[in-house]
């Protein structure tokens, strides 16, 4: 392993990884914003709209995030829909994650059965209050271990960004071993990076899972 | 009426390249599920053991796969083994070798799932009956299990299907590449190209992954 | 003779194409205390669900202190605060611990201080015997427990009557006494309440007043003793005949 060439390209894998984390939290926000909209509207039960989420989810579950990013970034300007590489990354989390997320959610909201509401309702809570303080907090840890995998698996699938030119990790690597040939340690750096970004989130994510776990709810 | 450059795909034999790449991304799922969807089984049993070093092994092959993106798992393969076997692997057999390897990861996460999600008071109840430990797998566990599993694993074939977009970047001339080498070859004459060639891959994405995705809603929701 | 509290007027109430209630109509004074009986699937539970609006109605009239009570009413919440009720599957909340169920109504609804919710949930908490479980979750608590717990969660709205819907159907036999003892003491203080149960001694002891639910109508209604001793109608004597045993001889 040629240590010098680590130590001189480390730099430009951090800018890299950087960048990737950057994208990528970006894209989950506007993903979780997403599927509360969208769980929002199924659970209302709002006509038309609910028929655009429906469509939207099963487009958005049903094709991969690399031919989103490309339709995106090299289609959809030729009709005048204009981006950057980095708006395109984050759009493409966005969409991609927003119907993943809309799943963990009403996931967790069905998870609440219907005679726990009507119990708040029988103590006279209103409708909000009953969302407030009885279905949401439940709601949230049982859909947590669904929301961590959904993070995992979009900061996972960042790794297509550089089919739009953005200088990522996955592109740092394929350019040092094409121009040095310095495979091995290209790859090793490549790993390690993706190990330092993921490894502290899937933890996290095991750790919280227990925690819910031990403060379980069952009855 | 903007230009969509649909018209691009009517050329020559474009049509039949792009179906063509679609058929190479199709084969390379379908090989690497064939292994994936075996050893998937046998790693299943196998994570339900009680064994501390197979429970160990498994659990870090799992992780492995859970943490590290495919593509770099890609990169490690195409890349890697040149370099450090001196092989020189196809794209497509990087390719397969790698979703198989995730796949029976994915595989054998879902059989262990659908094993142990069935309650132990079912084995006491088929013991209490008199039937045989072979008995109770064959007309009791099994049939359970495999109701659990199938809607699962037919999930697996769309993310397999999805997943093998990604070849592009080891150099596989599949569906996405075809259509670049179309876009590029027809710049001049049609230099809306991008937007009707990218749509048209989608769709066929979308096409060959959503009636997979309602099968597997189906099954889940009848067999619920 | 004392106010009515409730009164129920010619009530319908169907399921898509089946009637589930046919014209009930029952009035319920201040201080008594009415037990529903009757098969499974008469509609008993349909009944106190009619009572706090947790279903549409079809027909007929529900009037709690004279005003009306249904899903439409513009004051649904307030209404409901005055009717307390407690499910067979308890339904605590099971993220907040047991005193906190118990004030979050009092304290979000009501609005009352947080101190003095507390003050009366601790009292009501020890007079079930459960004190000491005031910071427990629902997950700690046996089933008994939690129907205790509930019982108080339901009486700290200060509710002017009490629906119970088979609250000790769940429960383990051993854990039904320390619940009905509960509903007991609540009618030695005269609470208003409506009781729906299968446990019939349990009954003839509360009720000033039973009723006999069958096929969506009232078959009879009368005084416990005189309904369980001298049934009037064929399809009481038959209800109240699945509670006794005999053994039967069968000579071959």
């Amino acid at each position: 392993m040629n240590w010098d060439f680590i130590m001189k390209y480390l730099p430009l894998y951090q800018r890299a990884a950087i960048l990737t984390v950057k994208i990528g939290i970006a894209g989950i926000f506007f993903a979780i914003l997403i599927g509360l909209l969208c769980m929002a509207v199924q659970n209302l039960k709002i006509p038309v709209l609910r028929q655009v989420v429906r469509v939207y989810i099963e487009i958005s579950r049903n094709t991969p995030l690399l031919i989103q990013l490309f339709f995106i970034y090299y289609g959809l300007p030729k009709i005048g829909i204009r981006t950057n590489a980095t708006v395109c990354g984050i759009a493409g989390i966005a969409f991609l994650g927003g119907s993943y997320m809309t799943e963990a959610f009403r996931s967790g909201m069905e998870a609440v059965e219907a005679v726990q509401l009507e119990s708040a309702y029988s103590l006279g809570l209103t409708r909000w209050q009953t969302l407030q303080y009885v279905v949401f907090p439940q709601a949230l840890s049982i859909c947590m271990p669904a929301f961590m995998a959904n993070v995992i698996f979009l900061l996972k699938e960042t790794s297509v960004f550089s089919a739009i030119s953005l200088m990522d990790l996955m592109f740092t690597a394929k350019d040092l071993i094409g121009l040095y040939y310095q495979t091995t340690e290209s790859l090793f750096l490549l790993v390690v990076f993706y190990l330092l970004i993921l490894l502290p989130v899937s933890l996290a994510g095991s750790l919280l899972e227990r925690r819910l776990r031990y403060a379980g709810f069952g009855t | 009426m903007p230009d969509l450059g649909l018209e691009v795909l009517l050329k020559g034999k474009n049509l039949a390249r792009i179906l063509a790449g679609l058929g190479v991304a199709l084969r390379i799922s379908l090989i690497s599920l064939a292994v994936s969807i075996p050893a998937g089984i046998l790693v299943g049993i196998l994570m339900t053991r009680r064994n501390v070093v197979i429970k160990a092994v498994t659990r870090c092959y799992l992780e492995i796969v859970r943490i590290m993106p495919q593509m770099v798992l890609l990169f490690l393969v195409y890349f890697g083994t040149t370099r450090v076997f001196g092989w020189n692997l196809s794209g497509e057999l990087s390719a397969v070798i790698v979703f198989s390897f995730w796949g029976a990861a994915e595989m054998g996460d879902l059989v262990r799932g659908a094993v142990t999600s069935i309650p132990a008071h079912q084995y006491e109840s088929a013991a209490a009956l008199g039937l045989t430990g072979i008995q109770t797998y064959r007309y009791i566990i099994l049939p359970q299990t495999v109701r659990r599993l199938i809607p699962l694993s037919i999930n697996l074939i769309t993310r397999m299907i999805k997943t093998t977009s990604l070849v592009l970047m080891i150099g596989v001339v599949e569906i996405l590449k075809v259509a670049q080498q179309i876009i590029e070859a027809n710049r001049m004459s049609s230099p809306n190209a991008a937007f009707g060639v990218y749509l048209t891959v989608f769709l066929l994405y979308f096409a060959a992954c959503w009636p997979i995705s309602m099968l597997a809603g189906y099954l889940e929701k009848r067999w619920r | 003779m004392s106010d009515v509290v409730l009164k129920i007027e010619h009530l319908v109430k169907r399921f898509d194409d089946q009637t589930v209630l046919k014209d009930i109509s029952l009035t319920v004074r201040e201080g008594e205390v009415i037990v529903v009986v009757g098969p499974s699937g008469c509609g008993k539970s349909t009944l106190l669900r009619c009572i706090n609006a947790l279903e549409e109605i079809q027909g007929g009239k529900i009037l709690l202190n004279g005003s009306s009570v249904s899903r439409e009413s513009r004051n649904l919440s307030e209404i409901r605060q005055k009717i307390g009720m407690v499910f067979q599957s308890y339904e605590l909340f099971p993220h907040l611990n047991v005193l906190d169920n118990i004030i979050l109504a009092p304290t979000k609804v009501q609005k009352r201080s947080r101190e003095e919710a507390k003050v009366e949930a601790l009292a009501l908490l020890s007079r079930v015997g459960l004190l000491e479980k005031a910071n427990s979750f629902p997950r700690q608590l046996s089933g008994g427990q939690k129907q205790r717990v509930a019982i108080v969660r339901a009486l700290c709205m200060h509710p002017e009557i009490m629906l119970f819907d088979e609250v000790t159907a769940a429960l383990d036999p051993e854990m039904v006494r320390e619940v009905l003892d509960v509903i007991l003491g609540l009618a030695g203080q005269g609470k208003t309440m409506i009781i729906v149960t299968h446990e019939m001694q349990f009954a003839r002891a509360v009720a000033d007043r039973v009723i006999f639910l069958d096929e969506g109508v009232i078959k009879e209604e009368g005084e416990p003793d005189q309904f369980f001793d001298h049934p009037k109608t064929e399809r009481a004597k038959e209800f109240l005949r699945t509670f006794t045993f005999e053994r039967k001889h069968t000579h071959s």
